[in-house]
């Protein structure tokens, strides 16, 4: 596979290390109520969906950066590839 | 109709016209006590344990292709019990011992075939955690034992003792491991379930759960509406497709594993032996063909093949542990669909909907368990209640705190 | 032996005579040759046994999809078994040996499988050899085993080497044949990146094969100046004797490039075989077509191919399979076998059509079809059914067969794409979703003339580079023939009661599948499964559609209707080696070295594999004749005085930052706010999960400045989780990693006499004095006259210890100038095991403790996990099951009265019995303790810290041992830590 560094143009998959779903950047607080139940759910629990699939990339064997890659888990087909730290980033913002 | 020595003498001399269909392809019944959702071999299984066992002969497996078509059809036929955790390793032995009688009890030759296991040391660490496990294998009558060097090469002289990144420093064997035709465990239980009865309905996809009030009712198909009494699903690998249309989110994600075959050779490696220092397991088939496979590729996906990166690692792993295996040739490789789960172990649980039971998360062990699989969750079907050696494997495990992570990697499933 | 069937012309050198031995017979052929023309030449027609029956065989193509002419060739550790005869290029000196016949090739003892066929039907295996139970490891599984496989393995290390490469292209070209070629000209012309891979050793495809004329010269000399032409261009890379065998995602594809097979091995350096992965931006499929055979009786015999590839004997190679020959067709191009060796002088004694409108030619033509052969060891007659019902024996030596042509669709099929069902030619096409970027053109695609393949490759190059933004112009299409085709159905002859093979190797015929279908396994997948049809080393190229034709009549279905074939990598079989390439034997895995790992060499230090690291694992010293005469002296040597250990591979991040001590509060679960500039701590990482990850420390060398270590086997990991963090919890830290594990070299020294050793080496403007620098103390300083270093007082042994580290280029000479330097205190340097006795004996934890399936609470650390911040995995660390009382507690181990305690032994309560549910715990790690003077371990036992003093036994039944242990503290030697800040 071929995953589209937005900084780094077209890298082989073998490059990277995959994590999982990008849901992971959703950490949920550890101090708040209720932290052992969204936790189990935040860790444990997954859409796994059979076809579009955001999920999380790290570009171990290069820059480092950790990628949130839009990949379809049907046909391979990778549609969008962003830094996990826009990512991330943005979503503080909405919160 | 039988299966015997005789009938096929009889058959060879007659002209083949005595023999019957393996299974019937019966029209789907509007209701029955138990609809099993999956034609593989953890669903064949159970029908065949639910009807033999337990009594219950209202029961139809629903297959949306055809029966065996999954990984039951896929995977590299090693069977073992040679595991570590007081979760796995008395539920993989039951399995280990009903293998040991299926072909009686089915009346169909699968050439359950138990060779051994050989599983490779290369550090005094991994000698440490091997010793564990062989003590605890030996306390659940599983039987172990650990070879040093000198053994293993008196054993499997072909390995690389003397040129090696990692030398092999012993190993840890299970005499009772084995490997499995794998497609005729499928047959063999089919065949024998519906000798009891059991419906096994091919080309049914089930689309939709009949739920009201929290209890199953039955389930929407291709084929029209099935009601049912309890409802068990296997259909590992379309785990959580299957069980979102009962609205619910699982602990597992599906993997590809690819898998291996060489062309045929005449017979070199006598059982199965696993490289402790490369992702690379093998086992020589009786027609010949090396057939060997290593890890997941690694990212979540749907699709029943891999990429070069992981068919070149395990080759690299087969040449450095076997040099004489250079001048073979990799024949095919295919894929299966994994349900990695969230420690490596299974699943064999109620759910929350009245009547609705789940078998899953087999990761790449799900072959091995396939016999135990099927009793345990006919069990679970027909008494409601676990089986004594699959007491651990619950849906909700992970809120306790009471994970069975043989490898000990974590929530993280493409490393289990 | 003389080349008696060797016919004039064809593209091979008569004047390279090469000779070579086929199961120690000598012959000759000619270079150009392939193993089976040169053998086909000298009248060899018997060239192997099938799998099961062991019926004689000669080769039925002229390809890679050869069934039947499979062998060994090459000598001692070379032999390479069921190489296909039909691709093998002859070279002077090859040697060939028959497989899978005994005692030879003419008398194979178990032919007599073949007598007994009627028992030996599809799947018989399965429904006996069941009784009794114990007799199949015993006796019906060896019988079985020892008929099973093909051919042999040396059983000796292959001894050449192989490479591996990446190649880049705007086009990749798979098949150079017509379309192929014609693809390729028009997209180098267009200035493209152009890859045209081929798996022959002379490209051109069947226009090798045939006599078509392509604008008035030969097939083969435009092939030649075509090839001519590509070469010229720079952009343009020609590959013979490549296989394109897989394509895989994004435009990647795997090949196999035989560099050196052909050749004479000489034992040079040069790769056998290449791997090659191929990322292309498009790519055009021209891979041609597959002659299908007919289901007719002993249709299987040596002498019987496919009409083509008699033809391709005859026009490329100059050879025939027999002096009489007759073809056996249902479409036009069969006939052209009859018209090619009648223009070489061969007898066409009939070519026999079933359809009414057989075209005619200067030989009889029978509307009939061929019903029965004759000769065991080769073809003698076949018997003919006329249409008229006249039954006619023709004495004939060779027989073509042509049942219409297969499009080699199978790179298609690697994504999961299926074929579909096409009317006109009777043969699946190319269908559903091809891999991304393929076209398919030519006869692969179904366009089955040599005008629609030429013009199919023009069109097929100038739509993919059109996609590219490339324009390209298609060249003007030389004239050539342009017959319309179609196929219409013969799968196989009704008549005759003997066997019609499908399946030649795996030895399939109609009435397998027959009794497959009569017994349910009607599906594709059960059909293949049952019968094995397809799974022989031609991956069903010959057989699947046959097979599935069959099944559609049974059930009364169209083909279309019945499934499809589906084909899987590779599209021939790869050399495992080939795949492995240079990672094997000591290359399999990079070896990293410590920076003293030349000077622990010149000590003739024993190194030991951890990870990718080669460390130190004792020093033996004169006189030592046992290790562990060595780990006990080094280990009290560090008690006594002072030792070095050479700790480099401990993983080291630097974190830099305004906000470098919140994150640190974040990965590590006991706080690290507080922690004062210029001071060390011990930290707890545990995963999300709440297990732990990985212990180690984090020095503060600054504000906003700290150095963390992990333990060897986790360097990578702890980073990555540590970027996890950063970039995807906590992206609004100020906060910057970086490894430096392999910028710094670093050495434990550790003993009484340690600060000793370390004041005459670090430079005097540093005060390393117990006051100024006192335990888990840090700094940054100089040593040696202002070489920068770091020093960290910490100890993994339990002694006054430190941690030096300089930039790694000055770690050799530092461990020379610590030796020098220590030599008045007996300084001694130590390996791993010593290093593991001193940690044990002070109950450091490390990797069998720290095994991902143990909580802080089992460390005995569960206070450390602070509950006034958030952290990575304090949440789910106190689940009940990970945190309840009575769980496991890591506590120590005395052997009583035993000079073993080996780890992985399970502990029991003194008398208990031994069973699971009185399993209360193992031991992790083990040592004889030379401290204490006898076998000591570390280990996991439930409610330990309430059982001190406790005997229980710890058992190690795979061993046969079994040993009384006293439950101590895990803190063998000081347990309150004096030594450590003395």
């Amino acid at each position: 596979m071929l995953i589209p560094h937005p900084i780094l143009g077209l890298r082989d998959a073998q490059e990277f290390t995959y994590l999982g779903d990008a849901s992971l950047l959703d950490r949920p607080d550890g101090m708040a109520e209720g932290a052992s139940e969204a936790f189990h759910d935040y860790l444990y629990l997954r859409d796994n969906p059979a076809g579009e699939h955001r999920e999380l990339w790290f570009h171990e064997q290069g820059d480092r950066s950790w990628l949130v890659v839009t990949r379809n888990t049907l046909t391979h087909e990778i549609t969008k590839a962003e830094l996990a730290r826009d990512v991330a980033l943005a979503r503080r913002g909405v919160k | 109709m039988r299966y015997s020595a005789a009938r096929v003498l009889w058959e060879g001399l007659t002209g083949h016209k005595g023999w019957t269909r393996a299974w019937r392809d019966p029209e789907p019944k509007p209701q029955y006590d138990i609809v099993i959702i999956g034609g593989g071999g953890h669903g064949l299984a159970t029908a065949h344990y639910l009807a033999s066992i337990y009594g219950q002969h209202r029961v139809a497996v629903l297959e949306k292709g055809w029966i065996g078509g999954g990984n039951v059809g896929r995977n590299t036929t090693i069977i073992r019990s040679n595991y570590l955790l007081d979760g796995n390793e008395p539920f993989y032995e039951f399995s280990l011992k009903l293998w040991e009688g299926l072909e009686q009890d089915l009346n169909y030759n699968a050439m359950v075939s138990q060779r051994s296991i050989i599983n490779l040391i290369h550090t005094d660490a991994q000698r440490d955690a091997f010793r564990r496990r062989g003590n605890a294998m030996i306390l659940h009558g599983a039987g172990a034992e650990l070879l040093n060097a000198e053994q293993v090469r008196r054993e499997v002289p072909f390995l690389n003792f003397d040129n090696a990144r990692f030398p092999i420093k012993g190993a840890l064997v299970q005499r009772r491991g084995g490997t499995v035709r794998h497609d005729a465990v499928a047959w063999g239980y089919a065949r024998a379930a519906n000798s009891r009865g059991v419906d096994i309905i091919q080309n049914c996809e089930v689309t939709g759960f009949r739920i009201e009030n929290g209890k199953v009712l039955g389930v929407e198909t291709t084929r029209g509406y099935i009601g049912a009494g309890k409802v068990g699903v296997a259909v590992a690998g379309n785990s959580s497709r299957v069980m979102a249309k009962a609205g619910m989110r699982l602990p597992i994600e599906s993997h590809v594993l690819q898998a291996f075959v060489s062309e045929g050779l005449k017979p070199v490696i006598p059982g199965v032996i696993t490289f402790g220092a490369g992702h690379f397991y093998v086992s020589q088939s009786d027609k010949g063909g090396l057939v060997f496979g290593g890890d997941i590729d690694g990212y979540n996906t749907y699709a029943q093949r891999g990429n070069l990166p992981v068919v070149e690692d395990v080759c690299e792993g087969g040449v450095a542990l076997m040099p004489i295996i250079g001048r073979a040739r990799l024949l095919r490789m295919w894929g299966g669909i994994m349900d990695m789960s969230m420690d490596g172990s299974p699943y064999i649980d109620k759910t929350h909907i009245d009547g609705l039971f789940f078998n899953g998360g087999w990761c790449y062990g799900g072959f091995k368990a396939t016999p135990a699989s099927g009793y345990a969750f006919a069990h679970l079907l027909a008494t409601g209640k676990p089986h004594d050696t699959a007491t651990a494997y619950r849906l909700d495990r992970f809120r306790r705190g009471g994970m069975i992570d043989e490898k000990g990697v974590g929530a993280q499933p493409n490393l289990h | 032996m003389t080349q008696s069937n060797r016919l004039n012309g064809g593209q091979i050198d008569r004047a390279q005579l090469l000779r070579f031995t086929f199961d120690g017979q000598s012959y000759s052929g000619h270079a150009g040759d392939t193993l089976a023309s040169a053998l086909l030449s000298n009248g060899v027609r018997l060239m192997g046994r099938s799998f099961k029956y062991h019926r004689p065989r000669g080769p039925i193509s002229a390809g890679s999809e050869e069934p039947n002419a499979l062998m060994m060739i090459g000598d001692g550790a070379r032999v390479e078994p069921n190489t296909r005869a039909t691709v093998a290029e002859l070279y002077d000196g090859l040697t060939a040996k028959s497989q899978n016949a005994w005692p030879s090739l003419k008398l194979d003892a178990l032919g007599i499988n073949d007598v007994f066929s009627n028992f030996l039907t599809a799947g018989f295996y399965y429904k006996t050899f069941m009784w009794p139970r114990a007799f199949w490891e015993k006796f019906y599984e060896p019988a079985i085993r020892k008929a099973a496989g093909l051919g042999r393995l040396s059983m000796q290390e292959d001894p050449d080497c192989y490479d591996k490469g990446f190649l880049h292209c705007d086009l990749l070209v798979i098949g150079a044949g017509p379309s192929g070629l014609m693809a390729a000209l028009t997209a180098a012309r267009a200035g493209a990146r152009v890859i045209l891979a081929d798996e022959d050793f002379r490209m051109g495809g069947r226009l090798n094969a045939e006599t078509h004329e392509l604008g008035g010269q030969s097939g083969a000399d435009w092939a030649t100046a075509t090839l001519a032409e590509l070469a010229s261009f720079d952009t343009v890379r020609l590959m013979t004797r490549t296989t394109v065998f897989g394509a895989y995602d994004h435009g990647v594809f795997g090949a196999v490039e035989r560099v050196s097979d052909h050749l004479r091995p000489t034992g040079d350096t040069r790769p056998r075989q290449t791997l090659w992965r191929i990322y292309a931006r498009r790519s055009l499929l021209c891979a041609g077509a597959t002659e299908r055979m007919v289901g007719f009786a002993n249709n299987d015999r040596p002498g019987i191919l496919q009409a083509g590839a008699l033809r391709a004997y005859a026009n490329r190679w100059a050879v025939t399979a027999g002096l009489r020959v007759t073809v056996f067709t249902n479409n036009d191009d069969g006939h052209r076998t009859a018209r090619d060796l009648a223009a070489k002088g061969v007898e066409i004694v009939a070519v026999i059509d079933p359809r009414a409108e057989a075209p005619q030619g200067d030989w009889r033509v029978i509307r009939g079809q061929v019903v029965d052969t004759k000769g065991r060891l080769g073809l003698k007659s076949v018997t003919v059914r006329g249409h008229d019902g006249r039954q006619e024996v023709l004495q004939v030596e060779g027989l073509g067969v042509s049942g219409g042509w297969n499009p080699n669709v199978s790179l298609t099929c690697h994504q999961r794409g299926r074929p579909e069902w096409r009317e006109d030619i009777a043969a699946f096409v190319p269908g559903g979703t091809l891999p991304v970027g393929m076209a398919v053109a030519g006869a692969a695609a179904g366009d089955l003339s040599t005008h629609g393949a030429l013009r199919g490759g023009a069109e097929g190059a100038v739509a993919s580079l059109e996609a590219l933004g490339i324009s390209a112009k298609a060249p003007e299409l030389p004239e050539a023939e342009d017959a319309p085709v179609q196929q219409t159905p013969l799968w196989y002859v009704g008549e005759g009661k003997a066997r019609k093979w499908i399946d030649f190797q795996n030895d399939v015929t109609v009435k397998d599948v027959k009794l497959a279908h009569q017994e349910g396994f009607v599906s594709v997948e059960h059909l293949k499964r049952y019968t094995t049809l397809g799974m022989a080393t031609d991956q069903g190229k010959n057989s699947n559609l046959g097979g599935l034709a069959v099944m559609a009549e049974l059930t009364g279905q169209t083909i279309a209707q019945t499934g499809t074939t589906m084909f899987r990598p590779p599209y021939t079989p790869v050399a495992m080696g080939a795949l492995a390439g240079r990672s094997v034997g000591k290359d399999f895995k990079p070896t990293r070295l410590t920076p003293s790992h030349h000077w622990a060499e010149k000590q003739g230090a024993v190194f030991v594999e951890v990870g990718q690291w080669m460390r130190a694992q004792w020093f033996p010293q004169l006189g030592e004749t046992h290790w562990r005469q060595s780990v006990d002296r080094e280990a009290l040597a560090v008690r006594k005085s002072v030792g070095v250990c050479d700790v480099t591979t401990l993983g080291k991040v630097d974190v830099q930052g305004r906000d470098a001590a919140e994150f640190l509060n974040l990965i590590y679960a006991n706080g690290f706010a507080k922690l004062a500039v210029g001071k060390t701590r011990y930290g707890l990482m545990l995963r999300e999960d709440g297990i732990a990850m990985d212990d180690g420390t984090a020095a503060r060398l600054a504000e906003d400045h700290f150095v963390v270590t992990t333990t060897t086997a986790n360097a990578g990991p702890v980073y990555r989780h540590m970027e996890f963090v950063r970039q995807c919890l906590r992206p609004d830290l100020d906060v910057q990693l970086i490894s430096t594990t392999d910028s710094w070299a670093q050495y434990a020294v550790a003993g009484p006499n340690a600060r000793k050793l370390l004041q005459k080496i670090v430079d005097p403007e540093f005060d390393i004095s117990n006051e100024a620098f006192p335990f888990m103390g840090c700094a940054e300083i100089t040593v040696c006259g202002g070489t920068r270093a770091r020093l960290f007082r910490i100890s993994f042994s339990g002694e006054l210890a430190y941690e030096i580290a300089v930039p790694t280029r000055y770690g050799e000479s530092l461990i020379e100038v610590l030796m020098a330097a220590g030599e008045e205190f007996d300084v001694t340097p130590y390996g791993t095991e010593a290093l593991g006795v001193l940690r044990i004996e002070k109950g450091h934890a490390a990797g069998n403790e720290l095994n991902g399936q143990t909580s802080a609470a089992h460390l005995g650390m569960a206070r450390m996990v602070s509950t006034k911040k958030d952290s990575i995995g304090a949440v789910l660390t106190r689940r009940e099951e990970l945190s309840r009382e009575d769980g496991l507690r890591l506590m120590g181990f005395e052997a009583i009265d035993s000079d073993t305690l080996p780890a992985g032994s399970h502990l029991f309560a003194e008398g208990a019995a031994h069973r699971p549910e009185t399993d209360q715990g193992w031991l992790t790690s083990a040592c004889y303790s030379p401290h204490l003077g006898k076998p000591i371990a570390l280990g996991y036992i439930k409610q330990g810290g309430e059982r001190i003093g406790e005997v229980v036994t710890a058992a190690n039944p795979v061993e046969g041992t079994s040993v009384k242990a006293r439950i101590v503290s895990p803190h063998f030697i000081d347990p309150e830590g004096a030594r450590l800040r003395d």
